[in-house]
């Protein structure tokens, strides 16, 4: 990861090491880094130790926990899976995500009652169950009012944890976890595939272990998130990371220091993100009687509804572009699913197009929130871009803006960008390893070019399969992906391909029964 | 539930005819409906029947009014009142002596509107939750059966 990228939990920083003749045994050899198909007697050559495995998980995250909880209900055994991960818990990263971009436990995520990373039916729901364990019809009156008399339900991210992590225990999940940090997944002469593991320093004899196994799964999540370059180029300048921050950084001292002092922020950004920071600045300004000026830019303000025809229009406003999910609602089975799973090359990558673009949920008490900031002349909006940053005075930062308006100078206390520039897919090693050895390409978008399947293309070594889901196969035949139901569809359509190759039982009306009444009962499998 | 038209199409098929026909077959022998139990089970079947026809042409309707949606969706709670709607045109129908091989005026409006309330509910009460249970490909195949 280079240094304008956010720091997230579990992308330690990668030691490498050239390899060194008589330095610790078992590493990466010229020979194999050179080779785009190894074999066995390379492997031996280089003192690797190879362990045999049926299914590797590279990534760890959500997207491994839910593929393993699939092929796991499909009877797939523990000893046959090995997720190598240097995460401490598949939603390590996602909570921490949630949690600096204000989410904490008790807040509500961005998410449909029915997608449940612990509960491959989707039954009961989120909602469902919150009334249950609440003894109340209230989740369920809204569920049934939704979009209408209400906003959509969205569970609590702490209900989504602790409901992960009773599953992670019930499927065994913690028996699969080797951690570690992938550093490649080359093919294997003869078939299947080696995924090499730098693991934790002293945990292993040799500096590399091996897996060899016949399926591949890679979930490595975001390749990155990064700074903006003005952001980036103010904090190298000045080396105060504390007053120009992207939200998805640690950024509490902000509000504290709101609390402390009145002044003047800069909010930037028109998604989720922003809406939640906005939030959390107003909440304290309410709770706390704080004097807080909030001033908030939009790249691309929006004034109204927007689409390019009457069959495709978005709602929006006061600079917002509105949709309920991070996607409409039917790519994750309807009609838009239907549609992009048909198309190719540019066509599917103009329709990613139109239904793309920065969104936020239009939620009531956000819209009554802003309309009172508004109202009362402490909450500004406007199109604009940032021109400069440059230290003001007594600590305050001096932020030249572009606007259609003409140029505007503000003194602000503190910058929260809440934009952010998703890498290249090659900015993640494994990723780039795979384009560059594996047969791997890209799709219209430019991420990981899967199947149907999620088989990644080009990178089969039969009888072996490599899959690849989450957010790097974003731009494929299934847009959803790096959503909690979008990696359910993706590990319905690997364990389909992964029965068809007789690896796993299939799901039918009889196994699924079985197996949801075991979930329901909390019965170990 | 998020289904394609044709997922929806053949939902409402499998669920009228699998769960609204044992429904029926349960529930007429409790309805106030005139004659014996053979002549009322021929009443209620062919107004099962006759929802079922034209809750396809709905769904073509339903169909078009989703495209206006920027989701694209059907929210849960337009499928649980949608029942007013198709209710009112089979009464009407009815009423109106338009169903063929029925004596419709003959249906007493209490019998009608409990076999049709009842038959929804249960109909809707399944497909929001349960039937992803056994059928865990129908979620994300639109909807789809077959």
């Amino acid at each position: 990861m280079r240094d304008d990228t956010i720091e997230l939990p579990g992308r330690g920083p990668v030691a490498e090491r050239a390899a060194t003749p008589g330095g610790q045994p078992g590493d990466l050899t010229q020979e194999l880094l050179d080779t785009d198909w190894w074999s066995d007697d390379m492997l031996v050559r280089a003192g690797i130790p190879v362990h045999d495995v049926p299914f590797v998980s590279v990534g760890g995250g959500i997207g491994s926990f839910v593929t393993v909880d699939y092929l796991r209900i499909c009877g797939v055994p523990t000893s046959a899976i090995k997720v190598l991960t240097q995460l401490n818990t598949p939603w390590e990263s996602y909570e921490y995500l949630t949690r600096v971009s204000q989410i904490p436990r008790g807040e509500r995520l961005r998410s449909d009652s029915a997608s449940c990373p612990d509960n491959i039916w989707g039954f009961p729901s989120y909602g469902i169950r919150e009334a249950w364990a609440t003894k109340s019809l209230k989740p369920l009156w809204h569920l049934l009012t939704e979009p209408f008399l209400n906003d959509y339900w969205t569970p609590k991210a702490g209900h989504a944890f602790d409901s992960m992590e009773r599953e992670y225990h019930r499927i065994g999940y913690p028996e699969t976890v080797v951690k570690g940090q992938v550093r490649m997944v080359r093919r294997r002469i003869g078939g299947g595939y080696f995924t090499i593991l730098t693991p934790p320093e002293g945990a292993a004899p040799t500096r590399r272990i091996a897996y060899r196994s016949r399926y591949v799964h890679i979930a490595v999540g975001y390749p990155g998130l990064k700074f903006l370059p003005d952001l980036q180029e103010y904090r190298e300048k000045t080396r105060d990371y504390g007053s120009v921050v992207n939200a998805y950084e640690p950024h509490e001292q902000i509000y504290q220091r709101l609390q402390a002092a009145p002044g003047t922020v800069l909010v930037r950004g028109g998604g989720i993100v922003a809406s939640r920071v906005l939030q959390r600045l107003i909440d304290d300004r309410d709770r706390l009687g704080l004097q807080t000026q909030i001033l908030h830019s939009f790249r691309t303000f929006v004034t109204g509804s927007h689409g390019p025809h009457i069959w495709m229009r978005r709602r929006g406003g006061d600079g917002w572009a509105y949709q309920g999910f991070n996607y409409p609602k039917s790519v994750w089975g309807g009609q838009l699913k239907a549609r992009v799973r048909k198309l190719e090359g540019q066509d599917r990558a103009d329709l990613y197009k139109q239904f793309g673009g920065t969104n936020t949920p239009k939620r009531r008490h956000w819209q009554a929130q802003l309309r009172r900031g508004r109202q009362q002349g402490w909450y500004q909006a406007f199109q604009g871009e940032i021109a400069n940053l440059r230290p003001g005075q007594n600590g305050t930062v001096h932020v030249e803006l572009k606007t259609d308006q003409g140029p505007r100078q503000v003194q602000v206390i503190a910058v929260i960008d809440c934009t952010g520039l998703e890498a290249d897919v090659r900015e993640h090693r494994v990723l780039a390893d795979l384009l560059d050895h594996g047969g791997a390409g890209r799709n219209p978008l430019g991420r990981m070019d899967v199947e149907r399947s999620f088989e990644l293309r080009g990178t089969r070594s039969e009888p072996g399969r490599m899959y690849l889901s989450g957010s790097a196969a974003n731009g494929g035949y299934f847009p959803g992906v790096d959503t909690f139901l979008g990696l359910q569809i993706a590990a319905q359509e690997i364990a389909d391909d992964l029965q068809t190759l007789g690896f796993c039982s299939g799901l039918g009306p009889l196994r699924s029964t079985s197996q949801w009444w075991k979930w329901a009962r909390g019965k170990r499998i | 539930m998020l289904p394609t038209l044709n997922g929806r199409i053949q939902t409402r098929i499998a669920m009228l005819v699998v769960v609204g026909g044992l429904w029926t077959l349960l529930l007429t022998p409790l309805l106030p409906l005139p004659g014996p139990l053979g002549e009322a089970y021929a009443m209620t079947f062919t107004i099962l029947l006759t929802t079922l026809v034209l809750g396809v042409a709905w769904e073509f309707l339903y169909h078009l009014i989703m495209q206006f949606r920027w989701e694209k969706d059907w929210p849960t709670g337009l499928s649980l009142i949608t029942v007013v709607n198709e209710g009112a045109l089979v009464w009407l129908l009815l009423s109106l002596d338009a169903v063929p091989g029925l004596d419709g005026p003959s249906v007493p409006f209490g019998a009608f509107a409990l076999l049709f309330l009842t038959t929804w509910l249960v109909v809707w009460l399944l497909a929001v939750g349960p039937m992803r249970v056994p059928f865990i490909h129908w979620r994300f195949r639109g909807g789809r059966l077959v």
